[in-house]
Formats: structure tokens, C-alpha cells, sequence
């Protein structure tokens, strides 16, 4: 990070920092990349692992976004854990409820179809 | 967050242009911007945990039928979905550029930044308005309202084509319907958002001490951004 540019030395003194037009554009390029290759790796058949694959792309995305965009690499530990933890009790959410779920089911459909040809 | 403040300057004294700005209860301008931020990272780990119930529902159903997931994404056209990824990248450098520009004075570059981030989200809409009422035209709805044309299924590719219609296609598309409506509803707030700090910012509000607003809305902005990062490759790229 070039912390010496010209144009932050014109930077209030608030304790703020101003983001370079550099890694601002950077950081779009790598978004643009990112999404062309999220399209394209959708297009192989992995299995289970296009998912996986999508995901990983889409978390590193968010990522770029949070550390530039929203200058959270440059804030306050704090912010960072606002959000670190938002994100890992949803990840949290999703994961058991869907783990839950995938374990049950097929007693679930199992018991309907032998329930199924008895009728009310 | 906006109010004028009544200052803590003596009369007669000559105050940084930024402290009228400055709301009572705070000391600093630095207090105020640092409050400022904490209260909008909460508000956004609120956002990520509301939106999470709905990436619970798609895990379910994802989980438990893939198959008509996996058949459902046909309907999609990734390259509308694609198209406005980069409609919201865009967009999201635009409004970090206005940060940039709020922080160091710039003023012309912050009412074009303002003006090119409300643009962008326009767009976004825009898009999003043929997608839906494409699907609704040829009677792609939610839940049990889902009877897709016979036009609509043509359009399918051919090895889709030979596979019978779901008869719980509805279910895929009242997921899609609520996650892609959520996320819209938060667009169109930003939009509300972005024509309020144009105005502010033609006033010349902003300056290098106070630009608490440009900020905050920024990353309000950033998270829609972020969202919408997830619910590409999950609805249109399954």
C-alpha cells in the first residue's frame, strides 16, 4: 500500500485513511476477474464441488470487498469483528440447520411412503 | 446524525466550517465519526444475520432437491445475472470513490461519484425489471402460481427440454422472488440514499472534517454490493 502518495498527504488529519485511486481500481479489476471466473468454473461439472468452488470465490470477493472498499484492513479491530462474527454465526445458521436436514430426511420420506398407500 | 449543531465554540468565535455539524452529545468531530461508524458496522452484522434466514431456507431446499434446483437455474439467464454484477462492482468503486473524494474536498468529484453510484443502481434495477417481468410475463411466479409458458419452456436448452416440469418448480422461484426482492428493496433505499447526499452534497455539506454520511452510506452500499456477490453464483450458476 503506498501510504506516501501525493494525494494523501492532502488527507485530513482525522485519523482516517484515504484510498489510493490505485487499490480502488485494483480492487474493481480483481471483482471483474473473479466474477469471470466464477462463471467459467460453473461451466466444468465438478459435483459437490461447484458449490464449494462458488462459494470460495464469492467469500474471497466479499473479502476484497470488506479489506478496500469498506476499508475495514485500515479501521478499527472492532469493525472487523462486527462483521467476522455476523458472517461466521450465519455460516454457523445455514450449516447446522442444513446438516440437520440432510440427516433426517430420508427417514422423513422413508416414513411417507409407508405411511403413503394407508390413506387418513 | 444531521442536525446543526449549536457548537461548543465561545460567541464570537471562528468555528471549523465542519463543526456545524457537530451534534451536541458529542465532544470531537473524531468521536463523532468513530460513533458513527461503529453504529453502521452493527447495523450491517444486523443485515448480514437477517439475510441469513433466507440462505438457510435456499440450503434446505438446495439440500433436499437439487435436482429441481439444478433444472430451476435454467430459467435464469446468467448473463443478465453476470451483467449486473458488474453494473453493482461498478458502482461500488464509484461510491468509494466518493469517500475519497468527501475526504479530501473534492467536490465536483464527489457530486459525479454520487450521481454515477445512483446511475449504476438504476441500472441495476432496470435489469432486474426485464428479468422479472420476463418470468412473470410467461408465468414463472412464486410457489404455486409457477405454470411456465409453453413459450418459456421452449426456450430451454434441449437436453432441460426433455425432462418432465417439476411439480414443485414454485418453490425454486419463491426463493429466488424473496432473496432477489430483499436485495432489490435494499437498492432502492440506497437509491434514497444517494439522492439525499446529492443534495446535501450540492450544498457543499462535505467537507475533509465532516463527510460522516458520504461514510456511512458507502457502506451500506458495499454490503448490498456483497450480497449480491453470493446470490449470483447461488441462483443463476448452480
Amino acid at each position: 500500500m503506498n501510504e506516501h502518495s501525493p494525494s494523501s498527504a492532502a488527507a485530513p488529519e482525522h485519523g482516517t485513511h484515504v484510498m489510493p485511486p490505485s487499490v480502488l481500481l485494483g480492487t474493481a479489476a480483481a471483482l471483474m476477474a473473479l466474477t469471470v471466473v466464477t462463471v467459467a468454473t460453473s461451466r466444468i461439472d465438478l459435483g459437490e464441488w461447484n458449490v464449494v468452488l462458488a462459494l470460495a470465490i464469492a467469500c474471497t470477493k466479499a473479502a476484497l470487498v470488506a479489506l478496500f472498499f469498506m476499508h475495514l484492513k485500515y479501521e478499527n479491530r472492532f469493525q472487523l469483528v462486527v462483521l467476522v462474527s455476523a458472517a461466521l454465526f450465519a455460516a454457523l445458521f445455514v450449516a447446522f440447520v442444513v446438516f440437520d436436514t440432510t440427516q433426517y430426511q430420508p427417514d422423513i420420506r422413508a416414513a411417507e411412503t409407508q405411511a403413503a398407500p394407508r390413506g387418513p | 446524525m444531521s442536525g446543526p449543531a449549536t457548537g461548543h465554540a465561545a460567541p464570537g468565535a471562528v468555528q471549523a466550517p465542519e463543526q456545524r455539524f457537530l451534534a451536541h452529545h458529542f465532544t470531537s468531530m473524531d468521536s463523532q465519526l468513530a460513533t458513527s461508524k461503529l453504529g453502521i458496522w452493527l447495523f450491517l452484522g444486523s443485515e448480514v444475520l437477517f439475510f441469513s434466514g433466507l440462505f438457510v431456507a435456499y440450503g434446505v431446499y438446495r439440500a433436499n432437491h437439487y435436482a429441481l434446483f439444478h433444472y430451476a437455474h435454467h430459467f435464469l439467464d446468467w448473463r443478465m445475472g453476470a451483467l449486473n454484477t458488474v453494473v453493482l462492482v461498478g458502482s461500488s468503486v464509484s461510491a468509494a470513490w466518493s469517500v475519497r473524494c468527501a475526504q479530501l474536498g473534492k467536490r465536483r468529484g464527489l457530486r459525479i461519484s454520487l450521481l454515477l453510484t445512483l446511475l449504476l443502481a438504476g441500472v441495476f434495477l432496470v435489469v432486474k425489471y426485464f428479468e422479472y417481468s420476463h418470468k412473470l410475463h410467461n408465468g414463472v411466479a412464486w410457489g404455486a402460481a409457477c405454470k411456465p409458458s409453453a413459450e418459456i419452456l421452449a426456450s430451454l436448452p434441449p437436453a432441460v427440454q426433455a425432462l418432465p416440469v417439476p411439480k414443485d418448480l414454485g418453490t425454486f422461484f419463491s426463493i429466488y422472488y424473496l432473496m432477489t426482492g430483499l436485495h432489490g428493496i435494499h437498492v432502492l433505499i440506497g437509491m434514497g440514499l444517494y439522492v439525499w447526499l446529492i443534495g446535501r452534497a450540492g450544498r457543499g455539506d462535505f467537507v475533509p472534517g465532516y463527510y460522516v454520511p458520504v461514510d456511512t452510506v458507502a457502506l451500506y452500499w458495499h454490503l448490498v454490493d456483497m450480497i449480491w456477490i453470493f446470490l449470483f453464483p447461488l441462483l443463476y450458476l448452480i
